[in-house]
Order: C-alpha cells, then structure tokens, then sequence
C-alpha cells in the first residue's frame, strides 16, 4: 500500500514541478486598422474636403473619432483617395498598400444618402474590377446627407451591382464600415 | 462479363455455404447464487470464433450458428468457466448459469458487474457499438441524440457539441477511456474531440450525481467506454468504411483487438474522414468540408486480481467554417437575416479555406488496479493531455497563413480510488483527484488573445456509498468537494479596464502598465461542494422507480471570467467578466422504468434550481471603426427548469418493431421572469422497423423526426440606424426558427464472409424528403439552411 501512495505523489510532485510562470508577452495588432481617412480634391480649383475616423483602441470600449473638414460644393467633381492606417504602430503602418496588392479580394464602397452625390471608380484590380482606393465623387444637388465608406474582405465582386459600387449583393466580411455627415452648399 | 460470372458465382457460394448455418442462439447468463443477470459475460462456440458478449440485462445472441451438437463456453471476469454441451436442430434460447465466485478468492463476494451502473438512483442510458456503428462517420453529438433529452448545439454540422436537458459546455463532462477530456470545452465553437470508433459504448447519465467524476456536472456525464477485454486467446477485428453523397465524405475505421487467455488485451483502432462542402437542399455550403484523422492504442491486462492499462490517442481535424457566416459589424449581420440565401455560395469542393479551425488532441493515460482480499479495489491513475487550437480567420497579407487563435492546453491528472466491495450491502467508495493545467496563447498570432495565459490547479475528495436496503430498495449517498485554483496573466486594454470598472473594482491586479495595455494577474479561488442522494425502488420484475437529489457547483471557466474580443461568426463582442461566482444547481429527478423483452419504457422527470446560473447576453452596442457591434456581456441570475424525457420500444410481432424518443423542457429566468436563450424545443423520434433474422438479418427502418419551434425565448432583439438608408432597423437575432419535420430511412443486411467474417451492408437516406429548415440550437441559423437530402452506404466487415 505503500508502495502505491509513493508513486501517487511522485505523480504529483511530477506535475508540480513542470510549472513555469514567465509573464506573457504583449500583442500589438499588426494588421489592425485604426483610421480610416478619405481625401477629396476638387476638380478645378476649391477647398481640399478630408474625412477621417480614428479608433486608437481598435475593438475596445471607446468609439471612434470621426472628423470632416468642411463642406462640399455642389455640382463639382472631386477625385477621391481612400487611405486606411494602423497607427498602434509608429510610425503608423499603411495598410492600403495590402488592400491594393490584393485588390481581386477588397472593395471600397462610398454610399451617400439622399442623393447628395455620386461616385464612379477610378481604379482597376488585376481582373479589371474596381477597388475603390482612387474615385471621383461629383455632387448633384445641396443638402446634408450622410456617405458610408465600407472596405469588403472577400466580397463576391460579380455579383449584380457590386462593380458599379452598389454594396447590396457584395457578401463579405466589413473590414471598415464609417458614415460622415456631410453638407453639400 | 467473366468478372461478373465470377462475383456471381462467389455470392452463390456464400448463399450454400451459409444456408447449414442459419440458427439463432439466444440466451440469458444468470448468476446462480442470486438469480442476477450478469452482463459482460463472453459465450463461445467451443473451437469456433463465434463469440457474444452479453449485455445489461445479460442477455446474448450469436447468430448464424450451424446445426449439431456444438459446446458453449461461459466466462467472465472474476467467474468459474462453465461449458455447456446442446444440441442444435432450430433457433435455440436459454438460461445459463454461471457460479460468480473467483477461484483464487473464494470468500470474496463480488457484486458482479465490471461495468456496474456509477450511480443507481439516476438512469443510465447506453449506447451500444452497433448504434455507434452507425455514427462512424458523425460525431459523438450526433450519436448522443439517440438519447431521449440529449440535443447538441451546432456551429455548422461539423462541429457538433452534445447537450443534456439544455445544458452544454462546461456544464457536461465527457469521460474518454477513464479520462476527464480537458480540451477548451467551455466554447460553443469546440466539439468534443473523441473518436467513436475507438469505443465500445457510450453512456450518458443527467444531471451531476455521478460525483466520482467531478462536482460541476450540471448537465451530465458522457462516459465512452472501450471495449472490455475477454480473457481468451483470440485476435479479431472490423473495418467499416462509408460513402455519402452530401459532402462527397468518405471514412475509414479500423480496429483489431488481440487478446489472450492470461488476461493481456492489445486494441489498435485507426480512423479517416473527410468531407467536402455540405450542400442545403437549394445551394452549397462553401467552406464547410472537413477532415479528420484519429488514432489510439489501449493495451495493458487484466486480471481478476490486478492490472495495469495503457491508453494512447490522437486526433487531428480540420474543419472549415461557412464562409458566409464570418461577418463584420451589425449591417453585415441585417444583410444576413434579410437573405434568404448565404451572400457567398459557390460550387462543390473539398478545399477548406479560412475562417477554419485546427485542433490536434492528444491523450497518454497509465492505469492500474489491484484488489486487496477482504476489502476491496484500489485503482490509480495519471493522464496527460494536450490540446492545440488553431483558429485562422480572414486576414491580409501574408498574416492570412497565421492563425488568429493559437492556444496549447496541457493538462496532467491523477487520480486515486478506493471501492470497498467486501460486503453485499454496503458498497463504499472513495477518492481524490488533483490536476493541473496550463494554457498558453501564443503571442504569435499578432491578434490580442482571446483567452489568456493561465494556470489551474485543481484538488478534489469524494465518497460515496451504496446500501442495499432491502430486496425491493437500494440507496445510494454521496458527497464530493474541489478546489479550484486559476493564476491568470491577462492583458487587458486600458481603455477597456476602466470601462469595466475594473479600476476601482481591481486595481491591485494590476503589475504592469503598458500605456493602452494593461498587464493583470488575477488569482482567483473556488470552492465547491456537490451533494447526491437518492435511491432505487424495484417495483417488480419488470418495473422499478429511481428517485435523486443532487446539489451541484460549479465554478465560472476561463471564457465565462476573461473572453474579451470579437466573434466573427458571431459579430459581436464577448465580455467576461472577473466578478463572476459559482453556480449552484439543485436538480430533483424521478425515473420510471419498465423493462420486459417486448415492451420498453423509461421516463425520466425533473426539476432544478440554478442559483448564479452564468449566462451570455447582448448588453448595448459599441461602436468601432468596422462598425457597430452588440455587446455581449457574461452574467449571472437565477433559473428554473423541468421538463421530461420519454423512450418507449414495443416489439409488436417477431419482426416488427417500434420506438418513441420525445423530450420537452422548460427553462426560466425567475429573476427577469423571461425564458432561458438557447434552450432545446420539444422534439419527437418515431422509428418503425421491420426485421427479419431468417433474411440475412434484414433490417428496415423509417424513421420520422419533428422538432417544434422553440416559443419561448428571450427577446434580445434591437434596433439600429442604418446611415446607407438613412433608416433604423430592428435586429431579429432571437426570433426561433420554424418547426420542422425529417425523414430518415434505414436498411441494413448482414452477409456471411467465409468462416470467421460477416460483412453488414447499411444503405441510408437522411432527410429524405430533402426538406429546407434551421435549427434554432445551430449557431449558422442566421445564415443558411441545414443539410439537404444524403444517401449513405456503409460497409462493414468483422472478422
């Protein structure tokens, strides 16, 4: 009987010793995206318009900052640059670079409500197919309206619509998804 | 056409061959001291492999057995060989004696059955390997649903996770060979990982009274057993392998089993699966393939005196998750529930690509036993297990080939108990049980960890004892406490730290400030006691009546108290949360049962009480740059619940069979006065069989399966403004399924296969009328159909 109670705890002492308890090591996201920001040149002359949205703590408690720098001119064109960050990092990494390396695998969709304006691409993945990272937005009417600007990971790019910016039929998963209010005078 | 000829000719010689050889012998093995049915006997032909096993009730058949005078052998474990001389002429049924008393201890009584029931107050239901045969393909959630009251809750048809009277999770131990499977259990998304083929029968006792198991069982017990091995020089084995058509799968099992006269076993058992995408009756599910592989190897002896066993098992699967169903943000989700199909289905294929899981489990167990004249049974036991997770998600870059979750979960137990089996009356047993684990995330993966580093200590004592009160009434009490002790290291956002208030709650677990991270170490104990008593009355021979209290606790688990981070597949955010406490369940169950060879019946009843019930619920939204996300936060209330479970079988004729399998439960939040989330709907089995011994054992079975809607559940619906069209929407999140109801057909024949072999052929079609519906326990509900109409052949070949 003995004999089993000496095994037994030097089963235990086994497992006791294998213990080590090194403090584990910090995880800064790499591939997290913080900020969104969205330039947006008018043709011919005006005020540069800038968007961004800032989430320092990615999916954490505090809501993203979102800013607009001005108003937008009605009836004038401006050509858009969409440029996504993770600025955890410094200096902040640009992860538009990947989104355009793997560019049959994202879009950008830039959705304005109330019919405030329209948007057309202005880029090409390798199959020919919009990515959204460069696009023109041309105001049609004054008003205050909302524009959603969505980045898609693994979106179905035929579907119907998709290539012409429609965000319906897409799929997906939303890597980016912000709404700025925006008044066109 | 020789070919054909040839196959032709072959059949024919089966058909002569086995046409001398076409009697049934049926029999009973008795203990001829107390008129017992002892189980786990082997009968034999005498110089013949043709064997049985008997089972609960010690009742045993051998088919196929050839006309004359042939001699039988009766052995068991603990038992004198008896051989028995009969003369055959037609199908044969008797009563057999067997003198239970060891040669080597005449004055050792032993109470018999080397699987006795672990709790005689509470029903047992087992699952024999002619069902687990069935489910060679499936997984041990999908075998379980056999059981009347005995659901699984889905994330897709892959991963499959069984549930006892609502309960899943941690809230369920499931027992592999002896070994308490410690394998990131407390996740919906992580099925069990055990391969069925490697066991011989499955149990499933409800609710927590077996106690030499643990005190947190709160659901119940899932016991896989492997085979039992008989002590006669013999090396047999099966092969199953099937084909289906939904998914393209196919699998392979094998096992052999060598054993010998002197008590040493070898079993070796080696299984293959793999599937490619499902399909719903209207689209493929892209990315829900799969494959597995499981090996393992028990081998050790046994003797009525002493032995020792050794047990090695491995399993590695790969396992696809819908590609429709990884999400992000709230409008993803409105998108979802507006579609009637998934956004993304695309043609067949076997790739898996991510979001998919990983996970390779592997167990080594030592075991050994030794009985000691006049007292009893001493066992010991260590076990190790591993476990590595990896989760891959959709990721950019050359970060898509790491996973987003890498998770390695090593556990050593030991365990030590004693059975003081002496006395016919009085059964007595106790032991301890202390473990530790150890979880590391890998800091690799580049995305903050889902689970944090820990470590886990856990020491526990139990007794129990068993009184044959009298002839009509036994009792059984039992009473078990453990001790649980986690040293967590967490990195907890800053940002999110002081929105938990955790600030003033916890600032002295706090050891490192890292600016947005905060790195904690929270030491946190529990104790828990567990309390069961109850008892069985015989009513008569046929009928008998269970009766159990049983006072359960169990302690919050490392997802429950740390989960922080986004699902996908669920888009939201999951909060643990530090404050939370054990949770203590009082559970009243009563049992009839009637038990006679042509008529069957079990029903099980209920009532708990959970105090500090944990649960998962929507807790607001946040906002983030992928956009808004409801927030899902662990918290605690009270709960009720009752509800029963029916199994009835009628044998109607020689050949026609039926079976009744329904359950129904209702679950209540008695703090919020609403029902419970995620509770199974009332459900009913009807089978009809048709079987006939003289036809090569031809089986035939229509089953029908209806599952109601689950009307009573709590509505987390909530409404959000959606800026593309300028409008707010109501998020339907809760809102059940309907109804549904299946069909199944089943066929199975045996054939002979030269002296030694049989082969059974089983050709099924589930869902048969290839009906479109969701289940409200499948986590994918929200996203596509189930499974559509599958046709099943299965070869399986003993020999």
């Amino acid at each position: 009987m003995k004999k089993y109670i000496l095994v037994f705890s030097t089963m235990i002492a086994m497992t006791l010793t294998s213990c080590s308890n090194d403090d584990p090591e910090i995880i800064n996201e790499e591939e997290v995206i913080t900020t969104l920001e969205v330039t947006l040149i008018p043709q011919g002359g005006g005020t540069t318009v800038t968007l961004v949205s800032r989430d320092l703590d990615g999916d954490g408690p505090n809501a993203p900052v979102v800013s607009v720098s001005g108003a937008l001119q009605v009836n004038k064109t401006y050509a858009g640059t969409a440029k996504v960050l993770n600025e955890t990092e410094t200096p902040a990494e640009n992860i538009t670079l990947e989104v355009e390396e793997e560019g049959d695998e994202h879009q950008f969709f830039y959705t304005f409500s109330n019919s405030i304006a329209t948007v057309a691409y202005t880029d090409q993945d390798k199959n020919g197919r919009p990515i959204g990272i460069t696009f023109n937005v041309t105001t049609t009417s004054a008003g205050i309206g909302n524009l959603t600007v969505t980045l898609r990971h693994e979106p179905n790019k035929t579907a119907a619509g998709v290539a012409a910016g429609n965000i319906t039929n897409a799929g997906g998963e939303t890597d980016v998804e912000v709404d700025f209010s925006l008044t066109v005078n | 056409m020789k070919k054909i000829i040839f196959v032709l000719f072959c059949l024919n010689s089966f058909w002569i061959f086995s046409q001398n050889c076409t009697y049934t012998l049926r029999g009973t093995v008795i203990d001829f001291h107390d008129g017992t049915s002892i189980d786990n006997a082997t009968i034999q032909i005498k110089n013949t492999n043709k064997f049985a096993v008997t089972d609960s009730k010690g009742n045993f058949v051998i088919r196929n057995v050839c006309g004359g005078k042939i001699t039988i052998v009766i052995s068991h474990i603990g038992c004198k060989t008896s051989e028995k001389r009969i003369v055959i002429e037609a199908n044969y049924q008797g009563k057999f004696l067997l003198e239970h008393h060891s040669e080597a201890l005449e004055e050792v009584s032993i109470l018999g059955k080397t699987t006795p029931k672990k709790v005689s107050s509470i029903s047992e239901t087992v699952l024999s390997k002619k069902v687990l045969d069935n489910y060679s393909s499936g997984s041990l959630g999908d075998a379980l649903k056999e059981i009347a009251g005995v659901s699984s809750i889905n994330t897709g048809n892959a991963i499959v996770k069984p549930m006892i009277n609502g309960m899943h999770s941690s809230r369920i131990i499931v027992i592999n060979n002896g070994v308490r499977l410690q394998d990131q259990e407390w996740g919906i998304e992580h099925a069990p990982n055990v391969d069925l083929n490697s066991s011989e029968s499955v149990s499933v006792i409800k609710g927590a009274g077996a106690l030499a198991f643990g005190s947190d069982a709160i659901g119940g017990v899932v016991i896989l057993n492997p085979k039992n091995p008989v002590k006669i020089d013999s090396l047999f084995g099966n092969t199953i392998t099937g084909f289906q058509t939904n998914g393209n799968a196919y699998n392979l099992a094998t096992s052999l089993h060598k054993t010998y006269k002197k008590g040493y076993y070898v079993d070796v058992n080696a299984s293959y699966k793999r599937f490619g995408d499902f399909k719903a009756p209207d689209y493929y599910l892209t990315n829900t393939g799969s494959e597995s592989y499981a090996f393992s190897i028990n081998a050790g002896i046994k003797t009525f005196e002493t032995g020792w066993n050794v047990f090695i098992s491995s399993i590695s699967s790969e396992i696809g998750i819908l590609g429709a169903s990884h999400i992000g943000g709230i409008q993803d989700l409105v998108n979802a529930l507006n579609s009637q199909q998934p956004l993304i289905h695309k043609d067949f294929s076997y790739t898996i690509n991510n979001p998919k899981q990983e996970v390779n489990h592997f167990i080594a167990k030592v075991n050994y036993f030794k009985r000691f004249q006049g007292l009893g049974k001493l066992t010991l036991q260590y076990d190790f297990q591993e476990n590595q997770r990896f989760e891959y998600d959709r990721r950019i870059g050359e970060n898509r080939f790491i996973p987003a979750v890498d998770l390695n979960l090593k556990t050593h137990s030991a365990t030590a108990d004693f059975l003081f089996d002496a006395n016919d009356l009085w059964t007595f047993q106790t032991g301890t049980l202390f473990r530790f684990q150890e979880n590391f995330a890998n800091p690799a993966t580049g995305v903050r960890r889902l689970i944090p580093d820990y470590q886990k200590i856990d020491v526990g004592f139990y007794s129990t004892i068993k009184h044959q009160y009298s002839e009509n009434l036994s009792l059984d009490f039992g009473v078990r406490y453990d001790y649980n002790f986690y040293d967590v290291k967490k990195f907890y956002q800053t940002s999110r730290w002081n929105a938990l208030g955790y600030d003033v709650l916890f600032p002295e677990l706090v050891i490192q400030d890292l600016g947005t991270q905060l790195l904690t170490n929270p030491k946190l104990n529990f104790h828990n006691l567990a309390i069961s008593l109850g008892g069985k009355r015989t009513l008569s021979e046929e009928n008998s009546l269970l009766f159990n209290y049983t006072l359960a606790t169990r302690p919050p688990n490392i997802s429950e108290l740390f989960s922080d981070g986004l699902h996908h597949s669920a888009a939201r955010i999951e909060l643990g949360s530090l404050t939370l406490q054990s949770e203590k369940s009082n559970r009243f169950s009563v049992s009839f049962l009637r038990e006679n060879s042509s008529f069957t019946w079990q029903l099980d009843t209920y009532a708990t009480l959970l105090k500090d019930y944990i649960f998962i619920a929507p807790n607001g939204t946040e906002q983030t740059i992928r956009g808004a996300f409801p927030k899902w936060e662990y918290r605690q209330t009270d709960a009720f619940l009752t509800g029963f479970d029916l199994n009835l079988q009628k044998q109607f004729s020689e050949n026609w069979f039926y079976s009744l399998n329904t359950s129904y439960i209702f679950a209540q939040d008695t703090r919020e006065n609403e029902p419970i989330i995620d509770m199974p709907p009332f459900q009913m089995r009807n089978s009809i069989r048709y079987q006939n011994e003289d036809w090569k054992n031809f089986s035939s079975a229509l089953i029908s399966e209806f599952v109601g809607r689950q009307n009573r559940f709590p509505d987390f619906n909530f409404e959000q403004f959606i800026a593309t069209t300028n409008s707010t929407v109501l998020v339907d999140i809760s809102t059940p399924p309907n109804a549904f109801h299946l069909l199944h057909f089943k066929n199975t024949v045996d054939f002979d296969w030269g002296k030694h072999s049989k082969i059974q052929v089983s050709i099924n079609v589930n869902n048969l009328l290839n009906t479109s519906y969701r289940d409200y326990l499948n986590r994918l509900r929200f996203f596509a159909d189930d499974l559509g109409r599958n046709f099943q052949l299965q070869i399986k070949i003993n020999y």
